[in-house]
């Protein structure tokens, strides 16, 4: 029980995907100039990694060692697919905002990277608390990087079509937050603020 | 024993007397006379727009080093060229949180983030000019003519569109035409930095390849190239800011292709890209390309024979 936690919560700050090992950049750069589309992506990518983590633990035995690289894909290729109609069939606004990245999570480092360093050694239960926890973490970095981005570039924050702030935040965005400039920017500065936070990459003296 | 009084060190053994400050503030001087031409031209407004900047850029410094517990640089005057030459590149009209934003930014993301003087990889003033420029366009863009403070289109706009009357040469060679308020005087700029390059504070290779390209690729292309060069942020971008020692390549060779590289991106963004005006984009782009220049240009080191 406790292994499970642990797996669980190792993917939402020690190892989070986004902040410590840096995976998944291309989704984490793209969609996040608005909250909502950020969010939404971490919904599928937790999908797509929980799912696929379960699948490859079940078959871990089954998988032949030289072809399981193809063996994985083909397993997320599956649940991306899922994810890609689903979002198509029931947020088409989403999905069309989102375009080409929620097909493009097949080839996400951090499902690949999950599934060759985790799922495929541990057992069911774990690799699902793993998948979990990924995601979750996965999000959590989206939803800052997005509300960052968006605040800052739209001086306001849309929630299901909604602005949160009613007639803005009364200063003139900075365009540039919700440009691919701005992702860049953001991305580093809160990476480069996580790691002072937890006296990461301090030199030793 | 002998009491030897031998020092032993690494090198470099010879040193000069030139220290940082020195030549920042030799720089600062060699902005004065275009500091001077912004007033003369754009009124009270330009002062307090420099001030502005210049205030905030060292209290942005300032400020990072005390929280981060560095050790506090402002004395250097490298801030306060940041903050000058990003006022150069701001119209006199500009609302005051422009330049307030502008230098934090340059500041604190481009140069003391990546380790503070001699580490960024980017010219902190068209960095942040960059930034706001891809922020705040409308404020950026609307310059401002030269006594009257109305909004006016700059010669390159008038160039770009074909709408509008492009000033007599003469009147742009002084700086009497619209613009961002540190750029329109060639005179100003060249006087600052004929001052510069007699006290060997720069290389006149980069601003001479820089204009010279130029020059050329407008004449070629069949445009003026008089009015090429005074036009715009080029003289203020060639003499002062493809100049800078830390984003600019330090071997003779590797300047010369930085000029030349800038003035190509310059003319093609100029006569063929969206905006009006690419000296911003086209220094940015050869800092980024720095490293790689200075790699491939190392000289040949002393008594050292190719072999064949």
């Amino acid at each position: 029980m406790i292994g499970l936690f642990r797996d669980f919560a190792n993917g939402i700050l020690k190892e989070n995907p986004v902040f410590r090992l840096v995976l998944g950049m291309c989704p984490v750069l793209a969609v996040t100039a608005a909250v909502e589309n950020g969010f939404w992506m971490g919904m599928a990518v937790i999908f797509v990694l929980t799912s696929s983590n379960l699948i490859i633990a079940i078959l871990r035995h089954v998988i032949p060692e030289k072809i399981r690289i193809p063996c994985f894909i083909v397993v997320i290729a599956t649940f991306v697919t899922m994810a890609d109609l689903v979002m198509n069939a029931y947020l088409p606004a989403i999905h069309v905002k989102l375009g080409i990245f929620v097909p493009l999570i097949v080839v996400n480092c951090i499902i690949l990277a999950r599934a060759e360093a985790f799922a495929s050694k541990r057992p069911i239960l774990n690799s699902i608390a793993d998948g979990l926890g990924m995601g979750i973490g996965f999000t959590l970095a989206l939803l800052v990087i997005s509300s960052v981005r968006e605040i800052l570039g739209t001086a306001n924050l849309m929630i299901a079509g909604n602005p949160v702030f009613t007639g803005g935040l009364g200063f003139e965005p900075a365009r540039v937050m919700v440009s691919p400039p701005g992702a860049f920017i953001t991305m580093g500065v809160l990476l480069g603020l996580l790691n002072v936070a937890t006296g990461r990459g301090r030199l030793k003296s | 024993m002998a009491d030897y009084k031998v020092v032993v060190s690494s090198s470099p053994h010879l040193k000069t007397a030139v220290t940082t400050p020195i030549l920042m503030r030799d720089v600062v001087i060699a902005l004065l006379p275009a500091a001077l031409a912004a007033i003369v031209f754009f009124g009270m407004n330009a002062l307090t727009v420099m001030l502005v900047s210049v205030v905030s850029a060292v209290a942005s410094e300032a400020l990072f080093q005390k929280i981060t517990g560095k050790a506090v640089t402002i004395g250097d005057f490298s801030a306060v060229v940041t903050g000058l030459l990003l006022a150069f590149n701001l119209p006199a009209s500009v609302p005051l949180w422009i330049p307030v934003v502008g230098s934090a930014f340059a500041m604190i993301i481009v140069k003391q983030l990546f380790g503070g003087l001699g580490q960024n990889f980017l010219n902190p003033a068209l960095a942040a000019r960059a930034v706001l420029l891809a922020s705040w366009p409308a404020h950026l863009t609307a310059v401002v003519g030269p006594f009257d403070v109305k909004t006016t289109a700059t010669a390159l706009v008038v160039m770009k569109t074909g709408q509008g009357q492009i000033p007599s040469l003469f009147d742009m060679f002084i700086g009497n035409m619209a613009g961002q308020l540190g750029e329109t005087s060639a005179l100003a700029l060249i006087i600052g930095a004929l001052y510069l390059l007699a006290r060997k504070v720069i290389d006149w290779r980069t601003p001479v390849s820089y204009l010279g390209t130029v020059f050329v690729l407008t004449a070629l292309f069949g445009r003026d190239p008089l009015s090429h060069l005074l036009a715009g942020g080029l003289m203020l971008g060639a003499l002062f800011m493809a100049t800078d020692y830390v984003t600019t390549p330090v071997t003779k060779k590797g300047r010369i292709i930085f000029g030349v590289g800038a003035g190509l991106i310059t003319v093609l963004i100029r006569l063929y890209g969206g905006y009006p005006e690419g000296v911003t984009y086209a220094i940015l782009l050869m800092n980024i390309a720095t490293p790689l220049i200075d790699r491939f240009t190392v000289p040949r080191r002393f008594g050292y024979v190719k072999r064949s």
